[in-house]
């Protein structure tokens, strides 16, 4: 069994900046975590590896420093780790995203089950993993809350949101895209923290991929354009009142009660 | 990546329609006025597509829908977004709509991407609102990087251009005085690669979407335990608690009870917000709100901006006092 999952490195707080002249995100100064939804994502696949053997690959796209996801992926059990990054992936968008971690995954044979957080705190579309299904061709599923059932030939898991909570069956090879209110991840474990020091990270950059065509990636590849970024309109502002506790308690309470 | 296209030969907007089984969902009708609002600028037509189990029956709410063309087609596979994608790729290449709009739903949050893929094309989620340019360009605004900044977002050379929007942002049109022609399609044979085992419609219970009154926790919120006077307080005024996405994301609150752009949109008559700095994406899920009383120690605070009541006041000072004055005045109501 060989599952993979797709983990990113995102802005600790989620008002990540951005330089308003250039549309590029300041990063620096800001402490970077796992995005939160990719722990629950690691979660479920290392669920389905003790249910069923294999191992688990994680994959982070991003600079440099998304080296750390991997450190941290390890220290919770994952077995290998690949770093997906090049200077001509800079800048993409959901489909040339998407499209970098299909040739990425590919590079790395076949995968029975792929693993995805439901979105990233930083991008916040939600729409990666359904895209990277796609490319590879093959079924998935988002808001999955819970597995149910890992069985040879596929999986039986819960897709719940608000409205409705459905029991479905996939076959491997599947996408799960994973809601992260059910899945407690494990801590870290200092055993594994260490020897995932010594494990080698993969590094894939474009000429380890089938498609090296440099026009296919990054900004280049992109179909859509960021034009503008601008500050939302300012509305018109009542004035700011100071207050203490007791009196500020006491004219929210008037507001409620004359309605 | 993009295959050259002729973007001349890609006209007109279409919507995807989501049936759920006895109406179609609210964001379809949503989407609908704003295909229609657009149109008017770039003088294309609207089409309206949906596919579900007995779509059929959804025929006479289209009627006035204000679309020219409305095709229905009828399956009896549920949440199958790669059998569904084949249907409306099929449409798509037929019709060859500039734009294609999708309710940011679980459904539609699935449909989109397999869609965007197999055109080779851009998808922009969650768009806050949309332009159109005379040559059917369309202009995506949305929150960007989940935060302070808004970003425009155009698709410059493929098609079409595919937009998801979320449920409550975009406004309904009134019915359209033009009869559509409404096309019902029960030829396709679709092939389903997941299996339903079993379906649960659940009950809106205590949804914040709901409530008349909402108490708000924000990121001021500095310990978990901490949330348990707000929710008192939501009880006692008979509203219920949300938080914005910062509670979630620690853990502290569900996703259901989230506000904003990535969680819920909601109107109450009353929200009281405490400790929330109102980042883009939380006020684009709550700006309709009838009543904002926002407190915040931090006078600049973002969601003074739109807060009927702007309070700079200390959280922990206000709630249990607030807490106390609603105790006393029940206790008034009981004796008289």
């Amino acid at each position: 069994m060989r599952i993979a999952v797709c983990m990113k490195q995102v802005p600790a707080y989620s008002e990540g900046n951005m330089d308003e002249k250039t549309g590029v995100l300041i990063r620096s100064g800001l402490e970077n975590i796992v995005n939160v939804y990719d722990l629950a994502a690691l979660e479920v696949a290392l669920q389905v590896r003790e249910a069923a053997g294999g191992t688990v690959t994680v994959f982070t796209m991003g600079p440099e420093s998304a080296q750390s996801v991997l450190r941290e992926a390890f220290a919770r059990g994952a077995d290998e780790g690949c770093l997906v990054c090049d200077k001509a992936f800079a800048g993409a968008d959901v489909l040339t995203t998407s499209y970098t971690l299909m040739q990425a995954m590919n590079s790395q044979g076949k995968f029975d089950l792929i693993v995805c957080g439901r979105q990233t705190t930083d991008g916040d579309t939600a729409q990666v993993s359904g895209e990277l299904a796609q490319w590879l061709g093959i079924p998935h599923c988002n808001w999955v809350s819970e597995l149910q059932e890992i069985r040879e030939d596929g999986v039986i898991f819960w897709q719940k949101t608000d409205a409705v909570r459905r029991e479905i069956e996939a076959a491997w090879p599947c996408l799960l895209s994973v809601e992260k209110s059910s899945v407690t991840p494990r801590m870290p474990s200092l055993k594994l923290k260490i020897a995932g020091k010594k494990k080698t990270i993969i590094r894939i950059g474009l000429e380890d991929l089938e498609d090296q065509n440099p026009e296919h990636y990054g900004l280049k590849g992109s179909a859509t354009r960021v034009k503008k970024i601008f500050p939302p309109e300012k509305v018109q502002r009542q004035a700011v009142r100071r207050m203490d506790g007791n009196e500020a308690a006491r004219y929210i309470a008037k507001i409620l009660e004359n309605g | 990546m993009n295959e050259e296209k002729e973007l001349d030969s890609w006209k007109g907007i279409l919507v995807c329609l989501e049936w759920k089984g006895t109406d179609f969902h609210p964001v379809s009708y949503e989407l609908l006025g704003e295909a229609r609002r657009l149109s008017r600028i770039s003088r294309e037509p609207v089409y309206a597509v949906g596919v579900g189990r007995k779509i059929h029956e959804g025929a006479g709410l289209l009627r006035h829908c204000g679309a020219q063309k409305v095709i229905l087609c009828e399956t009896s596979m549920i949440c199958q977004s790669e059998s569904y994608a084949d249907l409306y790729e099929h449409y798509i290449r037929e019709l060859m709509p500039s734009s294609v709009l999708v309710g940011g739903t679980l459904e539609g949050r699935a449909l989109a991407p397999r869609l965007a893929v197999r055109f080779r094309t851009g998808l922009t989620a969650d768009c806050t609102r949309l332009e159109m340019t005379g040559e059917g360009g369309l202009v995506q605004i949305r929150p960007a990087f989940g935060g302070n900044l808004m970003a425009r977002i155009v698709t410059e050379n493929s098609r079409p251009q595919f937009a998801t929007v979320r449920s409550g942002v975009m406004e309904r049109e009134e019915d359209s005085l033009e009869e559509s022609q409404v096309c019902l399609d029960t030829n396709q044979q679709v092939r389903g690669t997941l299996k339903v085992h079993t379906e649960e419609i659940l009950k809106p219970e205590g949804k914040i979407t709901e409530a008349k009154i909402l108490v708000v926790a924000g990121r001021g919120v500095k310990r978990r335990e901490d949330l348990e006077p707000l929710s008192m307080l939501a009880r006692k005024l008979g509203g219920q608690l949300a938080s914005s996405r910062a509670l979630v994301e620690k853990g502290w609150t569900k996703p259901s009870q989230q506000i904003g752009l990535s969680g819920n949109t909601v109107s109450p008559d009353y929200m009281i917000t405490f400790g929330v700095s109102g980042t883009v994406q939380f006020m684009a899920g709550m700006k309709s709100t009838r009543h904002i009383l926002a407190v915040n120690t931090d006078p600049e605070a973002r969601i003074f901006q739109i807060a009927h009541d702007p309070i700079c006041a200390d959280l922990y000072e206000v709630v249990p006092r607030l807490i106390q004055l609603i105790d006393q005045k029940n206790r008034q109501e009981e004796i008289f």
